[in-house]
C-alpha cells in the first residue's frame, strides 16, 4: 500500500467563523497551514483574522453557497475539483453551489501553488475537515434550536431533519446561530459509499466564461490609467545590456517613458542565488505606452547595445554533458550492494545513452503581469503558479513589507511550470515602481520563448547486468545543465526491485536559465528508462510486459521508507492496460509499445498503438490506465489525462529548442513545432476503481507517453530511438528495408 | 492617425490607430473585446481567429484596411447567449483545460462548419490542424466539432 505523507492538522490554527454582517456565516480556513507536512503553530493565534486565511465558505442566510478555491487554476482542473470536495462533506447539492478563485492576502503559507501535481493530494484531508466542520456547526444549531441531540438529525443537501419529528430547517435558517458557535473538536467524515458529489461528472466552472470570450486571463486584465510595458531583452544568454538609444521609439506614437530596470531585482539577487537563476544576469529597457501594439511596435526600434560574455551552443552542451556521463565526478543519490562487483560477474552487459534537448514552456497565453506600485500597496495581477512567494518577492525587490502587497490570481493560460518564477511579475513591479503608473508588462511570443526558464538538456546513461537470466545490476547516470533530478525520484521504480542498484547525477552550471517543466526529470526520464527496459526485455529473450512484472514482484516497498510507489498498485495497473489494449493481439499493420510509470504518487501504464502510412510510422492511439485513487471530478480527470498523454507524445515526436551563441533558434511557432490535431492519437483512458486517498493527474500521464511510443515505433520500424525529439532522425521513423530475397 | 470604420458584432466603432495595427489589438485595448487571444502575433496558431464577412481569419495579422466594410464577429458576438451550437458542444464535451486557445478553435470549428455542415472525420481534422491547442486537448476538440455538427445537421 502506498505510504501517506505525513499531514498533521490543527483545527484551530486553520479555521475560524464569524457572522457576516448582512446575515450569513463566513468559515474562512488556511488549507496550506492545515497541510503543511509539518504544522507549526501559528506565531500569534490570537492576531490572526481574514486575511489570515486564503480560503472561505460563504453560507448566505438564503442558503446559497459559495466557495472561495484557494489554488491557482492553470488548466489542471483544481477550481473545480477542490470545491467538490468541500461541498461533498459540506452536503450541499453541487448545483447550488458558486466557485470563486480565492486570493492572496498573505505571505505566510508556502502551498498555495500550483505544481507538482500536489494541490488535490496535499488538500484531500483539510478540504474535507472543513467541510464537515462547517456541516457540524450548521447542525448542532439546529439541534440547540430543537432542543435535541446533534445525533438526532440528519442532514441532505442542505436541509437538517429532526429525526425525532421529521421537522426540517435549511442551512440558510440557521447560519446565524451556527456562526456563534465553537469550532467542534471532533468531526466525522463520510465514507466514499456515502459521496454524492465526489465521483461525479463535472464541469470545469468557468466554462461559461471560457466559450464566450469573457476577461478570465491576465492579459484580459485592466484598470483605469493602465500603460502597457513590452521589455527588450538580451538576444543571447550571455549578454549583458551597456548602453541604448531611445531617440526613435519615444516619437512614436503612443508612447509615454522608456526606462531602464532590472537593478533592484539584481540586488536581491546577490544574496540569493535561486533568484539569479530565474531573473537572468542583464539589465532590461522597458517601452511603456498606451496600447499593447504600441509599446511593442516601439520596442523594436531600441537600439541596444549589448556586450557578450560566455555564449553556449547546443554543441558545447552535447559535449559538456558527455563528458559528464563519461566522468567520474558525480553526487550519489541512491545505493544499493555493489553495482560495479555486479557487473563484473554479470553474463550479459546492456548500456545506452538518450538523450533530450531545451524544451520552452511554450503557453499559449505569454507571461503578462500587472503591477500598481503606490505609497499605500502593491497591488499586483495575474496569472501565476507560486502566489505567496512572488508577493515575497515583489516586498522585497522594493524594500517593503509583505503585508503591503496585494496579490490576486487570474485564471492561466498554460502553466506547464513556467509560471511558477514570478520574474514577469517582478518585471511589472519594478516598472511600476519607476514610473508611478499602473503597467501590464506583456511578453510578446519571441520574449516567451527566448526569454525563458527551459527544461534543461538532460542525457541519460543506463547499464544493467544480466546473470542467470536475471537483473542483477542497474545503474542511472543522469548529466543535465544546471539542476539534477530531486526528492524521491532516485527511487522510482526500478529501484527496490534490483539487488544492486545505483542512481548517479552530475550537472553543469549554464547561464541559459531553466526550471521546472511539466513533470520535472522524469518527463524525460520516463522515456529513457521505459525504452531501455524494452531492450532489455529483448536481450533477455523474456516477454516484455513479464519483465516488468518480475522485477515488480521483487519489491518490498515496506522495507524502504523511500520506495512510495506501490507494487501491487503497479501490477494492477499494467493487468488493465494489458487486458484494454489488447496488448499482443493485433492486426499486422499495428504496432504496440508498452510502458507503466510511477510519478506524482499516481501509477500509470500506457500502450501505443502505432501503424504504418505511406510508408512512414504514425501514432494513432494510446491506452492510458491511471491509478490515482478515489477520482473527484471524472471529467476533469479524464481532460487532465488525454491532455497529458497528447503533450508527452507531442514533445517527445517534435519539441526541441537549440541554442547558437547563446541564442535561441527558434522564437515563435513558424519554427517551433507543437503538435497539431491530425498528429494527436486517440487517447482511450480507464480509471482504476478503489478508495485510496486521490493523488494529482497534472503530470503523471505525460512522463510515459515518450516510451510507449518510442517502443511502438521500434515494434513498427526496427529502429531504437535514442534521441528525443524523434521527428530529428526522420530516417528512423521509417520501417528499415527488408532485404529481397532471390 | 488615420480613423477607420470597424463593424464589429453588428456595431459600428470609430477608431484612431497607426495603418499598421492589427485587428487583434484593436479589439483588445480599443473596443475592449478581449476574448479574442494573442499568442504568436504571426498567424501561425489560430489563437486570435475571428470571422470576416463569415470566414475564419487570424486577427493578429489583419489590418483595418483588409477588413474595411466588411462584416467582424468575435467570440463575443457568436451568439447572444453563448448558445451556438459549438459553444454548447464544447460546453457539453467539456472541453477546455486552461481554456485559453478555446475562443479561436471555437471561431474555426463555426466557420468551417457553415461551409461543411455534414463534414466527414479527415475534413474536422484538417479544419482544426491550423489551431494550436499547448494543453493537448484534440481529442476532446474533434469531439466537440464532430458533436456540433450533429446537433446542427
Amino acid at each position: 500500500m502506498s505510504k501517506n505523507p505525513n499531514i498533521t492538522f490543527s483545527r484551530r490554527a486553520f479555521m475560524r467563523t464569524t457572522g457576516l454582517a448582512g446575515g450569513g456565516m463566513l468559515i474562512g480556513f488556511n488549507l496550506f497551514q492545515a497541510c503543511k507536512p509539518q504544522v507549526k503553530p501559528p506565531i500569534d493565534l490570537s492576531q490572526l483574522d481574514y486575511n489570515d486565511f486564503n480560503a472561505f465558505i460563504k453560507i448566505a442566510d438564503n442558503g446559497a453557497v459559495t466557495i472561495f478555491s484557494p489554488n491557482p487554476e492553470i488548466g489542471q482542473g483544481v477550481k473545480t475539483a477542490m470545491p467538490m470536495i468541500i461541498a461533498e462533506e459540506l452536503d450541499v447539492a453541487w448545483k447550488d453551489v458558486y466557485v470563486a478563485q480565492g486570493i492572496l492576502d498573505t505571505e505566510n503559507y508556502t502551498r498555495q501553488v500550483a505544481g507538482g501535481s500536489q494541490s488535490i493530494r496535499f488538500g484531500w484531508d483539510a478540504l474535507r475537515q472543513t467541510g464537515a466542520t462547517a456541516r457540524q456547526m450548521l447542525i448542532n444549531a439546529a439541534a440547540a434550536r430543537w432542543g435535541v441531540e446533534a445525533t438526532d438529525c440528519t442532514v441532505s443537501e442542505g436541509v437538517i431533519t429532526n429525526t425525532n419529528t421529521n421537522e426540517t430547517l435549511g442551512y440558510g435558517e440557521v447560519v446565524n446561530e451556527a456562526a456563534q458557535l465553537e469550532i467542534p473538536e471532533e468531526v466525522t467524515l463520510k465514507s466514499p459509499k456515502q459521496y454524492k458529489i465526489i465521483g461525479t461528472e463535472q464541469r470545469n466552472v468557468d466554462i461559461d466564461g471560457i466559450i464566450t470570450g469573457k476577461p478570465l486571463y491576465g492579459l484580459d486584465y485592466k484598470e483605469d490609467g493602465m500603460v502597457y510595458a513590452a521589455v527588450a531583452r538580451p538576444p543571447a544568454f550571455g549578454q549583458k545590456l551597456v548602453s541604448y538609444d531611445d531617440t526613435e521609439a519615444k516619437a512614436m506614437p503612443g508612447v509615454i517613458d522608456v526606462v531602464r530596470f532590472g537593478e533592484k531585482v539584481h540586488e536581491m539577487a546577490a544574496e540569493n542565488p535561486r533568484l539569479s537563476g530565474m531573473m537572468g544576469e542583464s539589465e532590461k529597457v522597458a517601452v511603456i505606452a498606451e496600447t499593447t501594439w504600441q509599446a511593442l511596435k516601439a520596442k523594436e526600434t531600441l537600439r541596444l547595445e549589448w556586450e557578450d560574455g560566455t555564449l553556449e551552443s547546443t554543441e558545447d552542451h552535447d559535449t559538456i554533458l558527455t563528458d559528464l556521463l563519461d566522468g567520474k565526478e558525480f553526487r550519489t543519490m541512491r545505493s544499493d550492494g555493489d553495482v560495479d562487483k555486479a557487473f563484473a560477474k554479470a553474463d550479459k552487459v546492456l548500456e545506452r545513452t538518450y538523450e533530450s534537448p531545451f524544451l520552452p514552456h511554450n503557453c499559449m497565453e505569454p507571461m503578462n503581469f500587472f503591477a500598481n506600485v503606490t505609497a499605500e500597496k502593491i497591488h499586483m495581477v495575474g496569472p501565476i503558479q507560486t502566489p505567496a512567494g512572488t508577493a515575497n518577492m515583489a516586498a522585497g525587490i522594493l524594500g517593503r513589507t509583505p503585508e503591503e502587497v496585494h496579490l490576486e490570481m487570474t485564471r492561466m493560460g498554460g502553466g506547464f511550470g513556467r509560471r511558477l518564477y514570478g520574474d514577469f511579475a517582478l518585471e511589472a513591479v519594478e516598472i511600476s515602481d519607476k514610473i508611478k503608473k499602473p503597467v501590464k508588462v506583456v511578453f510578446s511570443r519571441d520574449d516567451d520563448m527566448n526569454d525563458g526558464i527551459y527544461r534543461m538538456a538532460i542525457k541519460y546513461r543506463i547499464k544493467a547486468g544480466i546473470k542467470d537470466g536475471k537483473v542483477i545490476a542497474y545503474h542511472l547516470k543522469e548529466a543535465a545543465v544546471n539542476s539534477n533530478m530531486y526528492g524521491l525520484i532516485p527511487h522510482f521504480f526500478p529501484a527496490g526491485a534490483i539487488e544492486n542498484y545505483k542512481v548517479d547525477v552530475a550537472s553543469y552550471n549554464s547561464n541559459i536559465t531553466t526550471g521546472a517543466w511539466r513533470a520535472p526529470y522524469t518527463n524525460f526520464l520516463a522515456y529513457a528508462e521505459q525504452s531501455f527496459f524494452d531492450e532489455l526485455a529483448e536481450l533477455m529473450e523474456v516477454d516484455r510486459v513479464q519483465l516488468r512484472l518480475d522485477l515488480l514482484k521483487k519489491v518490498d516497498a515496506e522495507a524502504d521508507e523511500n520506495i512510495q510507489y506501490s507494487p501491487e498498485r503497479m501490477i494492477a495497473v499494467i493487468h488493465k492496460a494489458v487486458e484494454l489494449s489488447d496488448w499482443g493481439n493485433q492486426p499486422g499493420n499495428v504496432y504496440q509499445g508498452f510502458v507503466n510509470y510511477y510519478c506524482h504518487n499516481t501509477h500509470v501504464a500506457e500502450v501505443a498503438n502505432v501503424e504504418i502510412e505511406d510508408g512512414e510510422a504514425v501514432v494513432k492511439k494510446v491506452t492510458c490506465v491511471v491509478d490515482c485513487g478515489i477520482v473527484i471530478n471524472p471529467l476533469g480527470a479524464l481532460n487532465q489525462i488525454e491532455g497529458g498523454v497528447v503533450d508527452g507524445v507531442g514533445h517527445s515526436m517534435y519539441g526541441e529548442l537549440n541554442f547558437e551563441n547563446g541564442k535561441p533558434t527558434a522564437t515563435n511557432f513558424d519554427r517551433y513545432r507543437l503538435i497539431r490535431m491530425k498528429e494527436a492519437p486517440k487517447v482511450e483512458v480507464y480509471l482504476m476503481k478503489n478508495e485510496y486517498s486521490p493523488t494529482g493527474l497534472g503530470e503523471p500521464t505525460l512522463p510515459p507517453a515518450g516510451g510507449a511510443i518510442a517502443n511502438a515505433l521500434k515494434a513498427a520500424t526496427g529502429n531504437r530511438l535514442y534521441k528525443q525529439p524523434f521527428i530529428k532522425s526522420p530516417e528512423l521513423l521509417k520501417p528499415k528495408q527488408q532485404e529481397i530475397i532471390g | 492617425m488615420p480613423t477607420y470604420q470597424l463593424k464589429v458584432n453588428g456595431t459600428t466603432s470609430s477608431v484612431d490607430v497607426s495603418a499598421d495595427t492589427p485587428l487583434l489589438w484593436v479589439l483588445r485595448d480599443h473596443l475592449d473585446l478581449v476574448g479574442t487571444k494573442y499568442s504568436c502575433g504571426i498567424g501561425i496558431c489560430g489563437a486570435c481567429n475571428v470571422h470576416v464577412d463569415g470566414i475564419a481569419m487570424r486577427s493578429c495579422v489583419l489590418t483595418l484596411e483588409q477588413v474595411q466594410g466588411k462584416s467582424i464577429t468575435t467570440i463575443e458576438g457568436l451568439s447572444e447567449n453563448g448558445d451556438h451550437p459549438v459553444q454548447k458542444a464544447w460546453k457539453e464535451v467539456d472541453v477546455p483545460q486552461c481554456g485559453y486557445c478555446q475562443a479561436g478553435q471555437i471561431m474555426t470549428a463555426s466557420a468551417f462548419l457553415e461551409e461543411n455542415p455534414n463534414p466527414t472525420e479527415e475534413d474536422i481534422k484538417n479544419a482544426m490542424h491550423g489551431n494550436i491547442c499547448r494543453c493537448a486537448a484534440y481529442n476532446r476538440i474533434y469531439r466537440a466539432v464532430e458533436k456540433a455538427a450533429e446537433n446542427m445537421g
